[in-house]
């Protein structure tokens, strides 16, 4: 079975400037332009431009939108005030994650809507689960419909604490007005589109969605003025290194269908009062339970890197395994993160990672490994 | 060493035989063994480098250690079969020397040969381009 990877509308500026390219849900993407180190610190010092096309975004209209996603979302949607932003999970009925969202309540010429932009891996699940509860939940299409724009649009990052220079240079309204988890559908350069104070690196940064006309032009803009100020292009490879260090969950690593919100520390983004939603039943038990495996944060002091499925031991027993693991570069050792039984998550709880049959010593550290300046 | 006098192995890993080395015993030779500049810039960003133990045996396709960048563990495959008599000690904190110079400095690990030098399965240096530049397309 041959598998075509779909490509978005940057991949002819990725591959000409070298990028090594690689499948990523269905997509190619830029892993890497040159070194990840050097992406990654770009970022964290000036400006990262990321090509995010690659997400879902769906657009749900009709007066049963909000309660609709209330009743499939960790916590409500529906009294989002217009230009907010909300993180949730999509969550099923053994309280595991279906995906992690980012809902923002908007407005345009037709009216308001809620964008959901969601895992590009996860986008198809989640277009079988919509469809799944619009008619278990008897919606009509008269009150609810949605739309998967995923192909119309782009969508860039711009990221770093020199981002609002970049992102100013062509927005027509003052970006650093916007508080942070807020949106607009403004003007970009030449075309309207979505600008959200949004990211997953652990920096100050915005996130702008355009029809796919305006793509090239606006990146090329975007481009040029990063590199003005020391920042450039950034890859995969480093926006996982990126979010690790400021211990941002990926789904399918700190996430699953398996892995709830509460095991995740995602205790923020449910809210089980009042709120009735698919998995509620199942996360009330967990909640009252208690007894299921944490996500810790982990250091080692040597120079291996604790990987993804590497087991976690004390005293010769398995406790537990780690979830995704780098090396950093802003703290210059490796980092992980990881999942262990609930009575060893506190912080400072000396474990074994079995590193390819080598044991070495890590502990359990607090969570995020990195802050940025001011926050 | 230079790269166009050396064998490789499809494992991207060169190795140089020197028959007249003063280590070579019972006419045994010596071989030295590191990994290509195309390895080195393909795999960006090291950050780690295990070095095999000294006096390990090894045969072609055998373990010689690991180099791990920021994305990957990679495993340092042996070449030719024989016993590890000599490790570039500092090189696991001069990782740099690998991108800087993979034929000379960089070198890995000295292997003192089982038998005769069989390097009939090993890549000309201009097989190994070419398989290099067929792999990148």
């Amino acid at each position: 079975m041959t598998l075509t990877l779909t490509q978005t509308p940057l991949h002819a500026w990725h591959t000409a400037r070298g990028a090594k390219m690689a499948g990523f849900g269905g997509w190619s993407m830029p892993i890497q332009y040159g070194s990840i180190v050097e992406e990654h610190l770009a970022t964290r010092t000036s400006v990262g431009l990321f090509d995010i096309s690659h997400m879902g975004r769906l657009i749900f209209r009709g007066a049963a939108a909000g309660s609709f996603l209330d009743g499939l979302l960790s916590r409500s949607i529906s009294n989002l005030p217009e230009g907010r932003v909300r993180y949730a999970l999509l969550t099923n009925h053994r309280g595991g994650t279906v995906d992690d969202v980012l809902v923002t309540h908007l407005r345009d010429a037709k009216g308001p809507f809620f964008l959901m932009v969601v895992n590009a891996g996860n986008l198809q699940k989640v277009l079988a689960w919509l469809e799944n509860y619009q008619k278990e939940f008897a919606v009509g299409q008269a009150d609810l419909e949605w739309q998967d724009q995923t192909h119309q649009q782009s969508m860039f990052a711009v990221q770093g604490p020199r981002a609002e220079e970049v992102v100013t240079s062509v927005c027509a309204r003052n970006p650093s007005e916007m508080g942070y988890y807020t949106a607009r559908f403004t003007a970009m350069d030449t075309h309207d589109g979505v600008l959200s104070r949004t990211g997953y690196t652990g920096e100050d940064g915005w996130e702008l969605i355009v029809p796919v006309a305006a793509a090239e032009a606006l990146w090329k803009k975007l481009f040029t003025c990063c590199k003005q100020i020391g920042g450039t292009s950034v890859g995969l490879a480093a926006r996982d290194t990126l979010r690790l260090e400021a211990a941002m969950p990926l789904y399918g690593h700190e996430l699953s269908e398996e892995i709830s919100p509460l095991q995740a520390g995602l205790e923020f983004a449910v809210h089980l009062k009042d709120h009735q939603f698919v998995g509620r039943d199942a996360l009330v038990r967990l909640a009252g339970e208690r007894n299921f495996p944490r996500r810790v944060g982990l250091i080692t002091q040597g120079r291996r890197v604790p990987r993804e499925g590497y087991p976690i031991r004390v005293a010769g027993r398995v406790v537990g395994n780690v979830s995704s693991g780098t090396h950093s570069p802003t703290l210059g050792q490796p980092i992980a993160m990881g999942f262990v039984a609930q009575e060893l998550a506190s912080v400072g709880t000396e474990v074994l990672i079995d590193m390819r049959g080598r044991e070495e010593a890590a502990q359990v550290v607090e969570l995020p490994f990195y802050k940025r300046p001011g926050s | 060493m230079k790269p166009e006098e050396l064998r490789y192995a499809k494992t991207h890993e060169w190795v140089h035989v020197d028959e007249n080395a003063e280590h070579a015993q019972n006419g045994q030779s010596l071989a030295t063994v590191g990994i290509s500049a195309f390895a080195v810039e393909a795999l960006t960003d090291l950050v780690f480098l295990e070095l095999p133990e000294i006096g390990k045996q090894v045969t072609p396709g055998g373990s010689l250690g690991e180099v791990e960048s920021v994305k990957a563990v990679s495993d340092i495959y042996s070449p030719v079969a024989g016993e590890v008599i000599e490790v570039n000690q500092e090189l696991p904190d001069a990782l740099q020397w690998l991108g800087e110079d993979p034929y000379g400095r960089g070198w890995i690990a000295k292997i003192r040969l089982a038998g005769a030098a069989d390097l009939e399965h090993l890549m000309s240096h201009a097989a190994y381009n070419k398989m290099c530049a067929e792999e990148e397309s």
